[in-house]
């Protein structure tokens, strides 16, 4: 039988390797030549692309995929170049990110908070993700970027429409393209008074969520101010499906117009069961019934089918638009995959251009140097019009699209009709705004890593 | 009074969803004591049986229109179903408007058939194992039963409406003096989810089937010991339940658009159903389902939201713990069953 000694220097000894062994891959790290998060040494860049690949936004996130791989294709020169071509910004020359070869790894967000966080973690830290882009949530983008703030790389957003992700939780590495729930609200509410009158009595029904909440704030706020009384706003939870019982108060509450503050699959089935009680058809206070859904995709539009007929919207981008930017992206993307782009895939792809835009303007991948070099960056040709990254809370300003459901589509892709393109100024904000986290909302500062 | 008899409408209709999920899960607790987790699946394949009937009938040929352009365009490429060239449009199009109903057809032996091979491609082989494995193993099956139709159709929801004529809003309150106006197919989904529970009642009660089913519930033993092959009617017996749930599902689609998770949605109310209606009790099934689909809607309204908040979404647990404290059998369960 064996016998096991133990001295008290044969402890430390073993002590002091694992030790060291532990510490090893810190040491290296914090000792290492990198002056930020994830510098790239080799002759290629990874960039992450964070997107819900399963649950309920998957086809969603599946549509951003598509367009980030255009990006790369176009950024290493390969493919027709897409918006490089009509890109304000001559920086950009096909050879990918500073003469670095752009390659990327994927993340499956589910839609989930911490599962996208785990997921932006691991491309951070296992793959080496210099930049984080992409999402279809605004619990998810708020949830990332902080992450992405803490690890010293810079956060693209995806589809995040939610007032907080560049209001009371915005962040100095954290950037957004898409608009926000006061811009539709702002964009929407002067042609809602044109087309329906300023004497109307809303109901909302809203997702009891941070983009729910902050949605409806924002519809009620700016129909208010323009005449509208708003009779009831319901919260209805995120999991409900059938809406039928938050419908039928409707009918005998004397309002004659139902906002609906869903997103998804909660809009797609909110919506059909307002159809289904007739509501477009009713005439209420001697006016017709009117439905609002403030904001929309063309996969929600599918999703809802014949629905949608009249309804009014807002977006942030829409393939029909007939800019040079958008022409140019709508055959790329259209020649490659056989449809045209949804605005979550415009917004991930302009995202991936503009990030990639900024490092040659700024000659670094520095988190810190690109976002000085999107600040307050002025630019054109990617799809939207004239567009502003402003510098002080990272939010892009440019014009919103007001659409409605069309009366008379032409064909599966017809789904929307654009109503008016509301120019930038009627929805640009002060930045220290109420509903974005008033004078205590702050980008704090850049972190490299 | 109209917003009442509305909230009961509404509570009528959900409960017939919940009630048909229910007595599916029931018929199979009381025949094979198996806690079958993948129930709220079958429910969701049954809306996708619509969905691929519409889809199958909408099948088309294409033509290139030498007017109009597509979204690139390039010279538009018109779709004509081959129903609509076969039978001329009008026909074509009316084939197409009644696929919802039609796919009933289709689903009863679809559905039928997919409950005998869950049944004897693998939930045989737990009839002896604990009920958390029952659970573990089902619900298992329900997962990938959801990502098999991811994969095929996507995760966005897919209209599936109901046909033209059934479509409409129907004012069911003219004949009393009411403002009372309902969607139609709401209606019709009550109506057929009453006849398919009278259908399934009626077939235990008055077939000889049935009979033996029912005794094999009772005491499983001695009807063997007469020589009865009782498994397999009780396979038959799952193959019915998931029929039934099927059948919920398909005449579910224009209510709902289907989606690959519509199932996992019911599926926890409907064990809830179970629970307090009485496990293996038919009848309390049915009687839950309605009883708990009505409280729902009554929760949902604007003075109970506002005088409890959050009650819509914790009234059908609160009512299932009373229910469990009080009486743990549930409301019509039988005397000794989860009140050990």
């Amino acid at each position: 039988m064996s016998k096991t000694t133990m001295t008290r220097r044969g402890v430390l000894k073993t002590g002091a390797v694992a030790g060291a062994g532990v510490a090893l891959p810190t040491i290296f790290t914090a000792s290492s030549a990198a002056a930020y998060t994830n510098e790239p040494t080799g002759s290629s860049v990874t960039l992450g692309f964070n997107v819900p690949q399963t649950g309920p936004y998957a086809d969603e996130g599946n549509d951003e995929l598509l367009a980030q791989q255009l990006a790369v294709e176009h950024l290493n020169g390969e493919g027709d170049g897409g918006c490089l071509n009509t890109f304000t910004s001559k920086a950009l020359k096909g050879n990918g990110i500073l003469g670095k070869k752009v390659e990327f790894v994927t993340g499956d967000t589910q839609t989930k908070s911490d599962a996208a966080r785990a997921s932006a973690k691991s491309m951070i830290e296992k793959d080496g993700a210099i930049m984080i882009n992409g999402g279809s949530s605004s619990g998810v983008a708020i949830a990332v970027q902080g992450l992405c703030q803490e690890a010293g790389v810079i956060f693209m957003a995806g589809l995040t429409h939610s007032n907080d992700t560049t209001g009371k939780d915005r962040k100095a590495n954290g950037f957004r393209h898409f608009f926000n729930a006061y811009m539709s609200a702002a964009a929407l509410a002067p042609i809602l008074e044109k087309e329906l009158g300023a004497d109307r009595r809303a109901y909302h029904l809203t997702a009891d969520y941070t983009w729910g909440w902050s949605q409806q704030e924002s519809i009620a706020a700016a129909t208010e101010a323009m005449g509208w009384e708003t009779v009831n706003n319901v919260l209805t939870p995120l999991a409900s499906t059938d809406f039928s019982s938050y419908i039928a108060p409707v009918l005998n509450s004397g309002a004659d117009v139902l906002v609906l503050n869903h997103y998804g699959g909660n809009m797609v089935n909110s919506l059909t069961n307002a159809i289904q009680f007739g509501m477009m058809e009713k005439v209420v206070n001697n006016k017709d019934f009117k439905i609002v859904v403030p904001l929309y995709s063309e996969l929600m539009a599918a999703g809802a089918g014949e629905n949608i007929k009249g309804v009014f919207g807002s977006m942030n981008y829409n393939w029909q638009l007939q800019n040079e930017g958008s022409k140019q992206f709508v055959k790329s993307f259209g020649e490659k995959y056989g449809k045209p782009p949804s605005n979550s895939a415009q917004t991930c792809y302009a995202q991936t251009l503009l990030y990639a835009d900024a490092c040659e303007r700024a000659g670094t991948f520095n988190p810190c140097g690109v976002a000085e070099a999107l600040e307050g960056f002025e630019f054109d040709g990617l799809g939207n019009g004239k567009t502003m990254y402003r510098a002080d809370d990272h939010q892009c300003f440019k014009d919103v699209l007001v659409v409605k459901g069309a009366e008379n589509p032409t064909n599966q892709y017809d789904t929307l009709e654009i109503v008016e393109v509301t120019p930038a100024e009627q929805v640009t904000y002060a930045p220290n705004h109420p509903m974005f986290g008033g004078d205590e909302a702050s980008l704090g500062t850049c972190n490299a890593g | 009074m109209d917003a009442i008899l509305l909230q009961i409408l509404n509570g009528l209709d959900k409960g017939s969803a919940y009630a048909l999920i229910a007595l599916g899960l029931t018929l199979i607790f009381g025949t094979l004591g198996v806690v079958n987790f993948a129930h709220g699946a079958l429910f969701m394949i049954g809306a996708f049986c619509a969905v691929t009937l519409q889809r199958f009938l909408s099948l088309s040929y294409q033509t290139v229109s030498e007017t109009e352009k597509d979204f690139l365009g390039n010279p538009l490429k018109v779709e004509t179903p081959y129903v609509e060239s076969w039978f001329g449009p009008e026909i074509g199009a009316s084939i197409i408007d009644w696929s919802t109903p039609l796919a009933i057809l289709l689903a009863i032996p679809i559905m039928m058939l997919v409950g005998l091979i869950m049944e004897r491609g693998l939930i045989k082989h737990f009839y002896k194992r604990e009920h958390a494995d029952q659970i573990l193993v089902t619900f298992g099956l329900a997962i990938v039963l959801q990502e098999i139709v991811k994969y095929y159709f996507g995760a966005n929801p897919i209209q599936t409406p109901a046909p033209d004529a059934l479509s409409g809003v129907a004012n069911l309150g003219a004949w009393f003096g009411l403002e009372l106006a309902y969607p139609v197919w709401r209606i019709v989904y009550f109506c057929f989810a009453a006849l398919v529970i009278f259908g399934v009642f009626a077939f235990l009660q008055f077939t000889t089937f049935g009979m033996v089913v029912r005794a094999g519930m009772a005491d499983r033993e001695t009807v063997g010991l007469l020589g009865i092959n009782i498994d397999r009617r009780f396979t038959i017996m799952f193959a019915i339940a998931a029929a039934v749930a099927g059948l919920a599902g398909v005449m579910y689609a224009p209510i709902n658009p289907p989606n690959y998770h519509m199932g996992m949605d019911f599926l926890v109310l409907s064990f809830v159903v179970v629970v307090v209606g009485g496990m293996g009790s038919l009848p309390g099934a049915v009687l839950a389902g309605f009883m708990l689909g009505i409280l729902e809607s009554f929760a949902s309204t604007t003075w109970a939201t506002t005088t409890i908040p959050g009650i819509n979404q914790i009234i059908i647990y609160l009512v299932a713990i009373i229910v469990l404290l009080t009486r743990p059998r549930g409301l019509m369960g039988r005397k000794g069953v989860m009140e050990e």
